[in-house]
C-alpha cells in the first residue's frame, strides 16, 4: 500500500497574514477607500477644471451637479470637490504624518521605560499618566492658542496630544519581552542595550505598533477636524477637512452640502483606518484572533 | 484595603502633582509667560511691563512661582479672569451645572443603550443584530461629534423643526422642565452616540468573557433556565468591569461636551473654554484644564477604589 503524499503547503508568516487580512473583508474595503482617497488628493486637482482658491461670486452656492461643479459650490464660489481634494491632502497628511511623530515618541518613551523599568520606567509612565488626565481636545486647543497656527504647528501639537498611548503599549510589550530566552542571549552575547532594545525586542512588537500606528492615523485625522472646525488648525484659504466645516454652520438652511460633503468624508477616512487597524490586528497577532 | 486604598491615593496625589507641573509649564509656555494679555496692548509701555512682573512676582526663581502658585490654587485661588476680573472658580461654578446635566444624561443614555447592545451582541454573537452592532460602532466612532451635532440640527431642527437648534432655555421660560428637556435631547444625543459605541464594545466583550466561563456551563448543567442563566450569572459579572470602563470614559465625556456644547451654544464648562480660548482670557483656560485634569483623576481613582471593593481579588496587586 502506498501512502499518498500530503500536499504540505509552505506558508510563510507573511502569507498567512495576508490571508488572514483578505478575510476581513471591511478592512479590505477600509484599505481600498483609503487608497481611493489618498489617489484622489494627490491626483484629483489636475484633472478638475477649477482651482480650489478660485473665487467666483457669481456662482456661489451653486447645488451639486451644477453644470461641471460636481459638488456644488461654497459661500465664495469656490468649487466644493477641488477643495475636498485639496483639503483631502492637507488632512491625510496631517493624519500620517502626526502618526509618524507620535509614534517616533512613544516608542522611544515606551522602549526605555519597559526596558529599564525601576525608576527611570516609574517616572516615564507616571508623566505618561499625567498627560494623559487631560482630555485631548482641551490640551490641543490650550497649547493651539499659544502659538501660530499652521498645517507644522497642527501637526506638531496632534502627535503631542497622541503619542502616550503608544507609549503604553510599547511598554508593556517590552516589558513582557525583556524577560524572553532571546533577550537573555542577547545579553549573553554582550549586545549593547541599544542594540538589544531596538534590533533584538522591538522587531518583537511590530504587530502591536502597526495596529496602534493605523488606528493613530484615524484619532489625528479626527482630531484635526476638531481644532480646524473650531478655528484653531488649518487656516484658510488653504482647505482642511475639518476648516470646510467652519462656516458650514451658518449656511446651514440654505446650502447643507457645505457641510455634509466634508463630514462624509472625514466619516469615510476615519472609519476605513479604524476598519483598517481592526483587520491588522487580526492578521498580525492571531493569538488575538476572536474568530 | 487600607494598604490598596493609601497606595492609590499616594499616585493619585504625584499624578496631581505632575498634572500641576504640566499646567505651570504651559502658563509659562504662553508668548509673554501669563502676561501676555497685558503684553498685547498698546496702553501699556515696557517699563508697566517690568513694573507689574516684579508687582506679581514673575521675575522671582520658576520652582518658587511654581510652590507660591501651587499653594494658592489649593487654597482654592485660581486667579481672576483677564475679561471681566471674576474669580476663574466662581465662574467655572458658574457654568459646571449644565455641562454636568449634559454629561450625567447622555452617560445614562449611553449605558441603557450601550449595555442592551452589547449584551444582545454577546448572546447572539456573529448574528446579523451583533454584525451591524460591530460595524455601526466603528462608524460611530469614527463620526466627529461636531458633524453629527449640525447633522442633527439640519434634520431636527431645521427640516423637521421638532427640536430648538440650540441653547439651554427658551428666554423666558427659564422655569420650565419641559423646555429644559426639549432642548436636552438633541445635544445629549449626539453627546451619547460615541459613547454608547464604547459602552457596547466593551459590554460585549465582557459578557463574552464571562459566558465562556465554567461556571455557566455548570449553571446550565443544573439545568437553570436561560434567562436565568444569562441576568443572575453572567450578567453581575459582566457588569464589575464596566466600573473601569466608566474611569477610562471620563476624558472622552468632557473632549465631547466641549464640542457639543460648541455646536449647540450649550452655556457649559466646554464653550467657557473655547470664548476663553478666543479672549486669550489665559487664567479661565488654565482654570478649566486643571480642573477637567484633576476630574479625571478622581474619577479614575472612584472606578479604581470602587473596582477594589466589588471585586476583593485585585487588591493583592
Amino acid at each position: 500500500m502506498t501512502v499518498a503524499a500530503l500536499p504540505i503547503e509552505h506558508v510563510t508568516p507573511a502569507q498567512a497574514a495576508w490571508r488572514r487580512f483578505r478575510r476581513h473583508r471591511l478592512a479590505m474595503a477600509g484599505a481600498v477607500v483609503i487608497l481611493v482617497l489618498i489617489l484622489g488628493s494627490t491626483i484629483g486637482p489636475f484633472l478638475l477644471p477649477f482651482d480650489d482658491k478660485f473665487i467666483d461670486i457669481m456662482h456661489r452656492f451653486a447645488p451639486p451637479l451644477t453644470g461641471a461643479h460636481v459638488l456644488g459650490t461654497d459661500e465664495l464660489g469656490r468649487d466644493v470637490l477641488a477643495r475636498l481634494m485639496m483639503g483631502g491632502r492637507v488632512s491625510l497628511a496631517i493624519g500620517i504624518v502626526a502618526m509618524l511623530i507620535a509614534m517616533g515618541v512613544g516608542i522611544v518613551i515606551g522602549t526605555f521605560a519597559g526596558f529599564y523599568g525601576g525608576v527611570l520606567g516609574a517616572a516615564l509612565m507616571r508623566f505618561v499618566d499625567a498627560v494623559l488626565c487631560f482630555p485631548a481636545i482641551f490640551l490641543l486647543l490650550a497649547l493651539a492658542a499659544l502659538i501660530e497656527p499652521g498645517i507644522l504647528a497642527t501637526t506638531i501639537l496632534i502627535s503631542a496630544t497622541a503619542w502616550m498611548s503608544v507609549a503604553r503599549i510599547v511598554e508593556a510589550q517590552m516589558r513582557a519581552l525583556r524577560e524572553r530566552d532571546f533577550a537573555a542571549a542577547a545579553v549573553a552575547f554582550g549586545a549593547s542595550d541599544l542594540r538589544i532594545m531596538f534590533k533584538e525586542l522591538l522587531p518583537n512588537a511590530m504587530a502591536a505598533i502597526v495596529v496602534a500606528a493605523t488606528l493613530n492615523v484615524a484619532k489625528a485625522i479626527l482630531l484635526e477636524s476638531y481644532v480646524s472646525y473650531l478655528g484653531y488648525g488649518i487656516q484658510p484659504p488653504a482647505a482642511s477637512w475639518g476648516n470646510m466645516l467652519n462656516n458650514a454652520q451658518i449656511y446651514m438652511t440654505s446650502a447643507p452640502w457645505l457641510a455634509i460633503v466634508p463630514g462624509i468624508a472625514i466619516t469615510l477616512a476615519v472609519t476605513s483606518f479604524n476598519f483598517l487597524g481592526d483587520g491588522l490586528r487580526d492578521a498580525l497577532d492571531p493569538r488575538l484572533d476572536i474568530h | 484595603m487600607a494598604r490598596f486604598l493609601v497606595n492609590r491615593l499616594g499616585q493619585a496625589v504625584l499624578l496631581l502633582a505632575i498634572v500641576s507641573m504640566l499646567g505651570f509649564a504651559i502658563l509659562h509656555l504662553a508668548p509673554g509667560g501669563p502676561l501676555s494679555q497685558f503684553a498685547l496692548s498698546s496702553q501699556m509701555t515696557q517699563e508697566d511691563l517690568d513694573r507689574i512682573t516684579r508687582q506679581l512676582g514673575l521675575d522671582r526663581p520658576l520652582p518658587i512661582q511654581y510652590a507660591d502658585w501651587l499653594w494658592r490654587m489649593l487654597r482654592g485661588d485660581w486667579g481672576n479672569s483677564y475679561r471681566d476680573g471674576e474669580p476663574v472658580l466662581k465662574i467655572i461654578g458658574a457654568h459646571l451645572g449644565a455641562t454636568l446635566e449634559l454629561m450625567a444624561t447622555a452617560t445614562v443614555i449611553a449605558i441603557l443603550l450601550g449595555c442592551w447592545v452589547g449584551i444582545l451582541g454577546a448572546i447572539r454573537r456573529y448574528s446579523i443584530f451583533d454584525q451591524l452592532a460591530t460595524v455601526g460602532a466603528m462608524v460611530a466612532l469614527s463620526i466627529p461629534t461636531f458633524w453629527f451635532g449640525l447633522i442633527a440640527i439640519y434634520l431636527f431642527s431645521v427640516t423637521l423643526g421638532w427640536l430648538p437648534s440650540g441653547n439651554r432655555h427658551t428666554v423666558g421660560e427659564e422655569g420650565s422642565l419641559l423646555d429644559m428637556i426639549h432642548h436636552l435631547i438633541a445635544p445629549a444625543l449626539v453627546l451619547a452616540l460615541v459613547e454608547t459605541a464604547m459602552w457596547g464594545r466593551f459590554m460585549r466583550s465582557s459578557m463574552l468573557d464571562v459566558i465562556n466561563q465554567d461556571y455557566i456551563r455548570t449553571a446550565r448543567a443544573k439545568g437553570l433556565p436561560e434567562w436565568r442563566i444569562l441576568s443572575q450569572h453572567a450578567l453581575r459579572n459582566a457588569l464589575l468591569p464596566m466600573i473601569t470602563v466608566a474611569g477610562l470614559q471620563f476624558p472622552t465625556l468632557l473632549g465631547g461636551a466641549l464640542v457639543t456644547e460648541t455646536v449647540f451654544t450649550w452655556p457649559g464648562m466646554g464653550r467657557l473654554f473655547l470664548d476663553s480660548i478666543g479672549y486669550r482670557d489665559y487664567p479661565v483656560v488654565m482654570g478649566i484644564l486643571m480642573f477637567s485634569a484633576t476630574m479625571v483623576l478622581i474619577g479614575s481613582l472612584i472606578a479604581d477604589i470602587l473596582y477594589a471593593v466589588v471585586d476583593p481579588r485585585i487588591r493583592v496587586g
